[in-house]
């Protein structure tokens, strides 16, 4: 089976997913991002690599802040940027996902942005549009994030410089979490060694070990030594279920304190892929602290965004 | 018309015979099996060198779509696909619009299928009204419309009481009771196998013990009432060794596994293949080379086509939206026999799978070549080799995993009660 993210040259076509990425596209994005952090402090913030082309952002779920960094990225790459923000339901009949996607590339669409709620939509965009199109994966279901997973490398690659002595524990819903599964394709494939996954049973999907990651459920066990700490985020539908019994009881058990940070090594990064809910994943004092790299995560994330538009427009 | 077939390789795995040898056809019945009867003059002659005869296939759970679903397939081309695939004899179960809970909705579908006098029909009549899990359907009313037995399709009945009074209504009758085992609240929302490839692809899970609860209620269900039970496609290997242990019991179950079970696994939803979307879900290689195994030593019973067609735009759609089957009439005796290659099965015993046991499983005096028997009949070039295109598919349906695979088995000709109804030669 060909991987349908690359073209006959084996280079980057579509951004669907960090699975199957050879380690060398990975690191030539964030190699390209460090070179538009730069761009993004300028009083000057643009470059005109896509002048002239449109990217489209095709939102099926709701999200203002991502949304809000691709425009950024896209803006100061001097692209055309549409925003549509297209609520559906599965249920709801009407214009298919491919006739929406029709639609829009007879307007002239060279990339489109996805976000959708159901896992496997930006493949199926994918491989539906036509060969000059591009297809950004800003987050499917729960299987994957990769500009999400792109930045947190980015992230960490700024503070720790080498991914092959690394440990580093992902914090919170797994189960539910694009965020999670693509670090994790994201770190695996950078070589780190030590990489945990942390939570309750009911947060932890089957078979998560076979991804190449360490399952804990003992918070503090899982903490212990690590450089790195990801917090999930925890949406409060999942209180809802047979999930979780409370908010309270989740952070008393899984949230990040200081104290709990503490089991860390004491130059160990946290982060967080926004929006936070203090008092529920992670406590305002950490939040804050001097450990955080949340704010920093954000800024990289224009510039690895940029960095993967730039590289797709170029192929 | 009289007819007779020479030459060919007469395989009747319920006559235990295995043999070059004639069929005589006459009357609609098998007229004599080797040579011919006194008088015999053939009004037709069909040369089956380097062929296989054999019973009409059996399969035991075609959806026809009929009423309700037109849109996706109708009686017309499902009954032609039916008998282009060498099926004479199919079941289909009850999950139309409305659901067949009702005699006149049996009727009119029985009506309907022969009307076309292609291969016949035996509905499946739903367990409970509406298949809405609580009531129970007229039973006895809906056998002498034509039910063979009774079944809630794919649909959940979460309520356990319903389904012991449903066992126990359907054992007063001597009813069989077609059950797909699936726990509907561990099931939900699920759309792939609880396992490593739904973790990497994100989708939700179906876990093996949503079906191994629900095999382990229905067999503790059935030795309170005595019920006859069939499980359909199974999907676990803890299941078949559930099935295997009651069957060593004594219980009267039996059991059948869809043709991509038995070829297909996780692996193959590759990246969201929709085509690879079924239920129950395809799970781990382990789960298939059981079913397999299963399938070999007899704990399984059958292999079914559990044809689904479905329209193309229900299937492009996300994996998760998309609607779940798989088109099946036409690949089941290429299925089975690719199986059967695999596994080093003879060829008779493989084919028994697919006439004399789900025969036995209708309650029909069907699926063998006896003389004095209708002669439901099928034809097939064991040898020769096809790539599967949606194009040379006769059902509407063209959703298939395999499309473009390359698979054994042609039918060249099928005759359902002595009538040729489908000659490869002319289509």
């Amino acid at each position: 089976m060909r991987n349908p993210q690359l073209n006959d040259e084996g280079e980057l076509r579509h951004l669907l997913t960090i699975e199957g990425l050879p380690r060398e596209i990975l690191t030539h994005i964030l190699d390209t991002a460090t070179s538009f952090v730069g761009v993004t402090a300028r009083e000057v913030k643009k470059v005109p690599l896509l002048r002239g082309k449109s990217v489209f952002n095709l939102f099926f779920e709701p999200s203002t802040r991502t949304r809000t960094t691709f425009e950024i990225a896209a803006k100061r790459l001097s692209a055309d940027v549409i925003n549509l923000n297209i609520a559906v339901s599965s249920h709801t009949k009407g214009e298919t996902l491919l006739d929406t996607v029709d639609n829009l590339s007879a307007m002239h669409a060279d990339m489109f942005v996805v976000r959708h709620a159901q896992s496997g939509a930006p493949h199926l965009i994918a491989s539906h549009v036509a060969s000059h199109l591009h297809v950004i994966n800003a987050g499917d279901g729960r299987h994957a994030h990769p500009t999400q997973g792109l930045l947190d490398l980015y992230t960490i690659r700024h503070y720790k410089k080498d991914f092959t002595r690394l440990s580093v524990a992902i914090v919170g819903d797994v189960l539910h979490s694009r965020v999670a599964r693509s670090l994790i394709h994201a770190l695996t494939l950078m070589g780190t060694p030590d990489l945990r996954v942390i939570g309750p049973m009911t947060l932890i999907p089957a078979g998560v070990d076979k991804l190449g990651v360490t399952v804990f459920h003992d918070l503090e066990r899982g903490l212990r030594d690590v450089d790195v700490v990801v917090m999930l985020r925890l949406q409060s539908e999942r209180m809802r279920g047979a999930l979780l019994p409370s908010a309270q009881e989740f952070f008393k058990y899984y949230g990040l304190t200081q104290e709990k940070l503490a089991l860390a090594k004491p130059d160990a990064i946290v982060m967080h892929p926004g929006p936070m809910n203090r008092g529920v994943e992670i406590d305002s004092a950490v939040a804050d602290g001097s450990h955080a790299v949340i704010l920093p995560q954000v800024t990289f994330g224009i510039a690895v965004r940029m960095a993967v538009m730039s590289i797709l427009a170029g192929n | 018309m009289k007819i007779h077939i020479k030459n060919g390789r007469l395989i009747d795995p319920a006559n235990n015979i295995d043999t070059r040898a004639d069929l005589f056809v006459a009357a609609g019945k098998v007229a004599a099996v080797g040579n011919a009867p006194g008088g015999f003059s053939a009004k037709r002659v069909i040369d089956a060198a380097g062929l296989v005869v054999c019973p009409g296939l059996i399969d035991l759970s075609a959806r026809l779509r009929e009423p309700g679903f037109e849109y996706k397939a109708t009686l017309e081309s499902e009954m032609l696909a039916a008998v282009s695939g060498g099926v004479t004899s199919l079941a289909c179960p009850p999950d139309t619009e409305p659901p067949l809970d009702e005699p006149g909705l049996v009727e009119m579908l029985k009506h309907r299928a022969k009307t076309l006098n292609l291969a016949h029909v035996y509905p499946i009549g739903a367990l409970t009204v509406g298949l809405a899990g609580q009531q129970l359907t007229e039973m006895a009313e809906l056998r002498d419309a034509g039910c063979v037995g009774f079944s809630h399709a794919d649909v959940p009945l979460p309520d356990n009481q319903v389904l012991w009074r449903a066992l126990q209504y359907a054992a007063t009758f001597g009813f069989c009771v077609w059950l797909r085992p699936q726990d509907g609240y561990l099931a939900k929302d699920g759309v792939a196998h609880d396992g490593e490839v739904a973790t990497r692809l994100g989708l939700p899970g179906i876990p093996v013990f949503a079906e191994t609860i629900a095999v382990a209620t229905i067999i503790q269900l059935m030795r309170a009432t005595g019920t006859r039970v069939h499980l359909c496609r199974l999907s676990t290997r803890e299941a078949v060794a559930m099935v295997r242990a009651a069957k060593r019991d004594g219980l009267p179950l039996s059991c059948d596994v869809g043709i991509h079970h038995a070829h297909l696994s996780e692996m193959d939803l590759g990246y969201f293949d929709s085509h690879c979307h079924l239920l129950p879900p395809l799970r781990s290689a382990r789960d298939r080379d059981a079913l397999r195994e299963g399938l070999k030593d007899g704990t399984i019973d059958a292999l079914c086509s559990d044809h689904a067609p479905v329209d193309e735009d229900s299937k492009l759609l996300p994996f998760g939206e998309s609607e779940v089957g798989a088109t099946g009439l036409e690949l089941l005796l290429p299925l089975t026999l690719k199986w059967a290659l695999e596994m080093k099965v003879p060829l008779a015993q493989a084919l028994a799978r697919i006439t004399r046991e789900p025969a036995r499983i209708l309650g029909l005096d069907a699926g063998h070549l006896s003389e004095g028997y209708t002669a439901d009949v099928c034809v097939f070039d064991a040898e020769h080799y096809g790539k599967v295109s949606a194009a040379a598919l006769k059902s509407q349906g063209k959703n298939t995993p395999f499309l473009g695979i390359e698979l054994p088995g042609k039918v060249r000709y099928t005759m359902v009660q002595g009538r040729i109804v489908y000659d490869a030669g002319t289509g």
